[in-house]
């Protein structure tokens, strides 16, 4: 099939597995770290600002396959020795949380002023403010840019492939290595990543259109 | 405990310096065409023939779902096996403008979708053709409503470059690569990367903003934010 074995296409399709793995790892993690960095970056305090903030610029502001790099030898350096999963899970973990607080951030501050205003008129602690008023508002307006996101994450699992890590991407390319038919190997590969984002993109989308519509 | 030692710094600045540039290099031969093509796809997916717009739609869904590393070892191993040998730097190049292109035509997509009828109108009223209109008031006003979000693209661009070691261009994070393997210094190597690759982020994010300060002097007179 494609002049590739059944072996080899099966190879790959393993690396496919082990991508979602990384990017379920890296959306679970990011949710963790992401929704602290939200409420930080939107809170009262000025230092839980500022730090949150410079935290986020610090991501953003370097590459991720270099964050995966110094995670991969900064656990190293404590005389662990721990699977490239736990490494890349921990690079992305850094890597989504950042992205998905900067979103949420922005979800958060979407809901109107007087929404807090109202809930603190009927006597509403803070967390309630938050947790009853706020929080279900901000929810609807995250969902297409969290799933848009979701897009990110899988594409960005590739780069898991510096620190050697069994992904789709590294897979494809042991295949190539191995058979050098590398437009049939990559397009293949290309078209799963496809299947994966492309249903999610469109997802994404379809919600967007929905909220501008109510 | 672990005892931390840059002084690989010393003994290897001129490579470092060396990986510096050929990052920037990287990004700033890509980010004119990008632009080019980005606004050209944008162009075609709204006001061209059906199958144009198909195609045009294909080209960008297909880069944004796919990621850039898959492109990159299909375009350099591709042409490779076609007996087309082009460089690690020319592959790189080439495989960032088409990527960069799909995510600009949606960027300048949405800049054209803003901009008043009025404006088209106005344009159409004083003779100018098409084309006239599309360069002359259509692309300036579209670029100035969505420069942030082109800058922030092309910033990311500049820090997808750190892959391009993975075809062996030996830019910043190949230099990296390399000096981990000489010194066993891996943590501090890329920690010192990331410092690096963040001055280049401001930096570009500097030049480019400014650039923004000299290009749109009507913004600069109203002294309205981007």
């Amino acid at each position: 099939m494609l002049g590739l074995t059944i072996q080899q296409i099966a190879y790959i399709f393993q690396g496919a597995g082990w991508t979602i793995i990384l990017s379920l790892l890296g959306f679970v993690g990011g949710t963790v770290l992401g929704l602290p960095i939200a409420l930080a970056r939107s809170s009262n305090s000025k230092a839980l600002r500022v730090a949150s903030s410079l935290l986020v610029q610090f991501i953003q502001g370097v590459p991720l396959p270099v964050i995966m790099f110094v995670v991969y030898f900064g656990i190293s350096i404590g005389g662990f020795e721990v699977p490239a999963l736990v490494a890349a899970g921990l690079a992305m973990t850094l890597y989504s949380g950042a992205y998905l607080g900067e979103i949420w951030k922005g979800c958060i501050q979407a809901v109107p002023k007087t929404q807090w205003e109202a809930a603190e008129c009927l006597a509403l602690t803070p967390a309630q403010r938050f947790v009853y008023v706020v929080l279900p508002q901000a929810l609807r307006i995250a969902i297409p840019p969290t799933v848009g996101f979701m897009v990110q994450i899988v594409k960005n699992t590739s780069y898991a492939v510096v620190i050697n890590f069994f992904d789709l991407t590294y897979s494809a390319k042991v295949i190539n290595n191995s058979t050098f038919m590398p437009f049939t190997v990559f397009t293949l590969a290309a078209a799963i990543y496809f299947a994966i984002c492309f249903p999610m993109s469109v997802l994404a989308q379809r919600y967007e259109r929905k909220l501008h519509r109510s | 405990m672990y005892e931390f030692d840059f002084s690989f710094l010393n003994d290897y600045m001129p490579d470092l310096i060396h990986g510096i540039w050929l990052t920037i290099g990287m990004t700033v031969a890509s980010i004119l065409p990008g632009f080019v093509l980005g606004t050209a796809v944008a162009v075609a997916r709204l006001r061209g023939r059906p199958w144009v717009k198909r195609i045009a739609t294909v080209y960008v869904e297909a880069i944004r779902n796919t990621p850039l590393i898959i492109q990159v070892f299909w375009l350099f191993f591709g042409l490779a096996a076609l007996q087309v040998h082009i460089g690690p730097f020319a592959a790189a190049v080439i495989a960032l403008v088409i990527n960069v292109g799909a995510y600009t035509a949606e960027i300048m997509r949405a800049g054209f979708q803003s901009i008043p009828r009025g404006q088209l109108e106005a344009a159409d009223c004083l003779a100018l053709s098409p084309f006239q209109s599309l360069i002359q008031i259509e692309v300036p006003q579209a670029v100035e409503r969505v420069y942030p979000a082109l800058v922030s693209q092309f910033v990311l661009m500049m820090l997808a470059t750190s892959i391009m070691s993975q075809i062996s261009a030996e830019e910043l994070t190949g230099v990296a690569y390399m000096i981990q393997s000489f010194t066993f210094r891996g943590f501090e190597v890329y920690l010192v990367i990331a410092v690096f690759y963040l001055g280049l982020a401001s930096a570009l994010r500097f030049v480019l903003m400014g650039l923004a300060e000299v290009s749109f002097p009507r913004r600069r007179r109203l002294r309205t934010p981007l």
